[in-house]
């Protein structure tokens, strides 16, 4: 039995190249990442412990939870963004289509060219809105003008940013507005054709009508792109995901620490009328949190 | 089965690797190696200096740097008269300089507007663009000629006091140790009120608003709240200040008058300071000569580099307690 | 009754003499930067009226003559002196500027708290306060006794004595730099090298050119590294890399101790013309602070 059986609609995402695992541990399930015991210490300090769970393809997965609850953590160990953090350490496994990201050798650019990012304030670099765009191809080695003007236009069309900014291409990225700029972010995420697109509260520094255009583009793309949001506005993942994850903290008996934990993990709809346990039901009626 | 097919197509997790890794190695290769020319150009200077004085030092011994006989031809060389200028000319340069350097500071910190405050810094800085032997030009052709009279009047005044009427001894002449320190002080101030303006601007809001509120003046809120709070960078600031006046070397040479022997409290007479040494008599300088004044260049480098590290050390310490507030 | 005014009128009375002293005290902060004003405006009023003349007179006789051969001649030539500080300077940036920025990068981005990183910057601040004329002196052992002289040996002096200053204005500069750009280059999968030089660099660009002119602006006007290491011409000499070379300061510096009109009236044009070029590079360096300040507030 080769490998590819396993894989049934390969040529959606666009880095197909990689989905097929053609390694013999790809998963049978069409999960993206598959954690397990999942934890990230900050130096001492263990900020989340035993996660474990699996991320569907072309879903959008919502991390919720109280602040402090490792949510964030958990999505920067995706990419392993938490590597710029002098201090931080995982334990535990992060397989990404069955490869183990935290393997010896792993080179971290190339999990996270797969792995894109959105971060909570809009990041767009001080330069024009087409190099903003263009900065990952180029990168990424692509000189030709003709073939950054197509992904330029290509991205932007698919952050439903194009017909704003098609006539100024060349102007500061920092001239726009908030909302624009967080879709320029997505713009810049998607022109290196991702197979993941991570998300870490991408709307918190918005307005609600900015906000409902990034959930808007979210639905759009979502049929292209994993997508995993981190969000502390319930009604945003009850909107925009098919799977939520609940993350609550719990005190630590010897260290009076915190450290957060994954309670519950179903889909949206079951967490949010008829979740199993009663710490997620506590917080998604308001009770707490 | 899927081990051929592996053997074919590198697996996700190969891939993961990457390659071009090399790219960042050889960027990190040369940004740690250009982060290490300071320690090896201060490495090296330690080296050759010690190297090339050895000469001199052993011809003379201990008495390099307690006589003060300097006779080339000779072959005597005792520099103490010019640690005594260097220093000397150094401290007159620090009782002018301080007070007015701090005076500025606390004007431009907690009195003027912010428009003034602007100002008033490019002002000051403009001070330290002014090349050094500018200002020596200006000391010899200038204000040495012109300031005589007011020396003379220093002397006559101040006749028969203590300690005063020493400094401020019988017959002065144009080029000394005290127009050497007006100059330099001139060219201190610039680099003591920059530094005392960062310190004492970390001074929080909360304890200044603390001694007002208490019914304090605004000097006295100055006195009791803003200069026990930056005491540490400002002493940095004046060691740092004290530094620069000991290495200068052609304004002073310029100006202190080129005496030998000169190891006086009369700071209306001429003297000479090591730089200004080395700065004159390199040209026509034998080889024991030359290695004689590479061992003052390095009695200098060792005497500025203590003062130096001294201050670097006091600034670090007080940012560093003030950063914890 | 009468004792209770006496304490009443006391404490009057300290009252208004504190509210004195406070303004009187003040008042003095504001006369020592006005003392400050009085040398600063002889210096340059006098090196104006006295430099002027000699600069302008059979304009541009004094860019383009050659100096003198005789010291005690009259009348213009400062041009071989100007081609040197040009020169000098030139090698000396293009040997300070990249090392001293790159040495930067190490402390910010690389090294950032490590011991060797923290040593790297205390030994930096103490460099910066090594004495020109020991700067010089090494330059002469190490470079100039072995390919003589030449106005390189001077450049690489005065690189020394700039790098410290480069590295200091860099690295803050560079920890200016928000770190919200570096995660976002990061997350598009680019190497912290190509992050650097795409991102981070080009972000604090204005900062960093403006405290690399400074350092310009003032090695531009050092003499005492410059005695030992380049020599004195008359002729000009645009090779910086054989043959000796000469300098407006070193010229400003034979001539301050003249005795004749004809030389002293050259250091004054030396010094307008020194003077001239060191404000020139600082004016350059607050124009590109006011760019980076106002690319900072959008």
């Amino acid at each position: 039995m080769t490998s590819d059986t396993h894989l049934p609609d390969q040529e959606v995402t666009m880095t197909m190249d990689d989905a097929p695992a053609a390694g013999g541990a790809a998963p049978a399930a069409p999960a993206v990442f598959d954690l397990r015991s999942l934890e990230v210490y900050y130096g001492q300090f263990r900020a989340v412990r035993d996660v474990s769970m699996e991320i569907n393809r072309q879903e959008i997965t919502a991390f919720i939870g109280p602040s402090g609850c490792g949510k964030t953590t958990v999505l920067r160990s995706l990419n392993r963004m938490n590597d710029e953090v002098p201090s931080a350490k995982v334990g535990g496994l992060v397989l990404y289509h069955g490869a183990d990201l935290y393997a010896p050798g792993v080179s971290v650019t190339e999990v996270r060219r797969r792995i894109g990012m959105v971060f909570q304030r809009p990041n767009p670099f001080p330069k024009s809105i087409y190099d903003n765009v263009a900065f990952g191809p180029r990168v990424n080695g692509i000189k030709s003008r003709s073939e950054l003007d197509g992904i330029v236009e290509e991205s932007l069309k698919g952050a439903a940013l194009w017909d704003e900014v098609k006539d100024r291409l060349k102007s500061s990225a920092l001239g726009m507005s908030g909302g624009q700029q967080q879709r320029l972010c997505i713009a810049r995420a998607i022109a290196v054709k991702p197979d993941v697109i991570l998300m870490d509260e991408p709307c918190s520094a918005l307005d609600p009508i900015a906000t409902a255009r990034i959930e808007d583009l979210m639905q759009e793309i979502k049929s292209e792109y994993t997508i995993v949001i981190v969000t502390h506005n319930m009604q945003q993942a009850a909107r925009v995901s098919d799977r939520v994850a609940f993350f609550t903290t719990e005190i630590n008996p010897e260290s009076d620490r915190r450290t957060g934990v994954m309670v519950e993990y179903d889909d949206t709809k079951k967490i949010f009328s008829n979740p199993s346990d009663e710490r997620t039901e506590a917080y998604v009626t308001g009770r707490f949190g | 089965m899927s081990v051929t097919t592996t053997s074919h197509t590198p697996t996700l997790q190969e891939r993961l690797r990457g390659k071009g890794g090399h790219a960042d190695r050889s960027f990190r290769g040369v940004v740690y190696v250009s982060g290490f020319v300071v320690l090896a150009v201060l490495a090296l200077i330690a080296l050759t200096m010690f190297d090339k004085s050895r000469a001199a030092l052993s011809h003379m011994g201990l008495d390099f740097f307690t006589s003060k006989r300097w006779n080339p031809p000779g072959e005597q060389y005792g520099v103490l008269s010019y640690i005594w200028g260097t220093v000397y000319t150094s401290v007159i340069a620090l009782v002018l300089a301080v007070p007015v350097s701090l005076g500025i500071a606390i004007y431009i910190t907690q009195v003027a507007p912010n428009w003034l405050r602007k100002v008033m810094t490019y002002v000051i800085d403009l001070l330290a663009v002014v090349p050094s032997v500018v200002f020596g030009l200006w000391g010899i052709l200038v204000f040495a000629p012109h300031v005589l009279g007011f020396y003379k009047w220093l002397s006559r005044t101040f006749d028969g006091w203590p300690v005063l009427g020493n400094i401020f001894g019988p017959n002065p002449q144009g080029r000394t140790f005290f127009t050497a320190g007006i100059i330099l002080a001139i060219m201190i101030i610039p680099i003591i009120v920059s530094i005392s303006r960062e310190v004492m601007e970390t001074t929080p809001q909360t304890e200044k608003e603390a001694a007002l509120g208490l019914g304090a003046t605004k000097w006295e809120m100055i006195t009791g709240a803003v200069l026990p709070h930056s005491r540490g960078g400002l002493v940095g600031a004046v060691m740092l200040g004290l530094g620069r006046a000991m290495g200068e070397t052609i304004a002073v040479a310029l100006v202190i008058g080129s005496a030998t022997g000169q190891i006086t409290l009369n700071a209306l007479t001429s003297g000479n300071s090591m730089p200004a040494v080395i700065t004159a008599e390199w040209g026509e300088a034998d080889t024991l000569k030359k290695s004689a004044l590479i061992a003052m260049a390095m009695t200098l480098f060792v005497m500025t580099i203590v003062v130096n590290m001294t201050a670097t050390a006091v600034v670090n310490r007080s940012q560093k307690r003030m950063g914890v507030r | 009754m009468s004792t209770v005014l006496t304490a009443a009128d006391l404490r009057g009375s300290r009252r208004t003499w504190r509210v004195i002293k406070s303004k009187l005290m003040i008042g003095l902060t504001l006369l020592s930067f006005i003392v400050v004003l009085i040398p600063l405006v002889t210096v340059i009023g006098t090196v104006i009226a006295k430099g002027a003349g000699i600069v302008f007179r059979d304009f541009p006789a004094w860019f383009t003559t050659d100096i003198p051969v005789r010291t005690r001649a009259e009348g213009p030539g400062m041009g071989p002196a100007i081609i040197g500080t040009i020169v000098i300077t030139a090698a000396a940036s293009a040997l300070a500027i990249p090392i001293g920025i790159l040495a930067a990068v190490y402390l910010n981005e690389y090294g950032r708290n490590s011991r060797t990183a923290r040593t790297v910057r205390f030994l930096s601040n103490v460099m910066s306060g090594v004495p020109s004329i020991v700067m010089g002196l090494f330059i002469y052992v190490v470079y100039t006794l072995r390919f003589g002289l030449s106005g390189f040996a001077g450049s690489i002096a005065l690189a020394c004595l700039m790098l410290p200053v480069v590295i200091r204005s860099s690295e803050e500069m560079l920890r200016l730099v928000p770190n919200h750009l570096r995660e976002a280059s990061f997350a598009l999968g680019t190497r912290k090298s190509r992050t650097i030089l795409s991102v981070v660099l080009p972000s604090a660009l204005p900062g960093i050119v403006s405290g690399s002119l400074l350092a310009v602006a003032r090695a531009a006007g050092e003499t005492a590294p410059l005695l030992f290491t380049i020599g004195i011409v008359t002729k000009g000499n645009w090779d910086v890399f054989s043959g000796p070379n000469t300098a407006l300061s070193a010229q400003i510096f034979r001539n301050a101790s003249a005795v004749q009109a004809g030389p002293q009236e050259r250091g004054w044009g030396a010094a307008l013309t020194l003077v001239a070029i060191a404000f020139l590079f600082t004016v350059l360096a607050r124009l590109a602070t006011s760019l980076y300040q106002r690319r900072q507030a959008r």
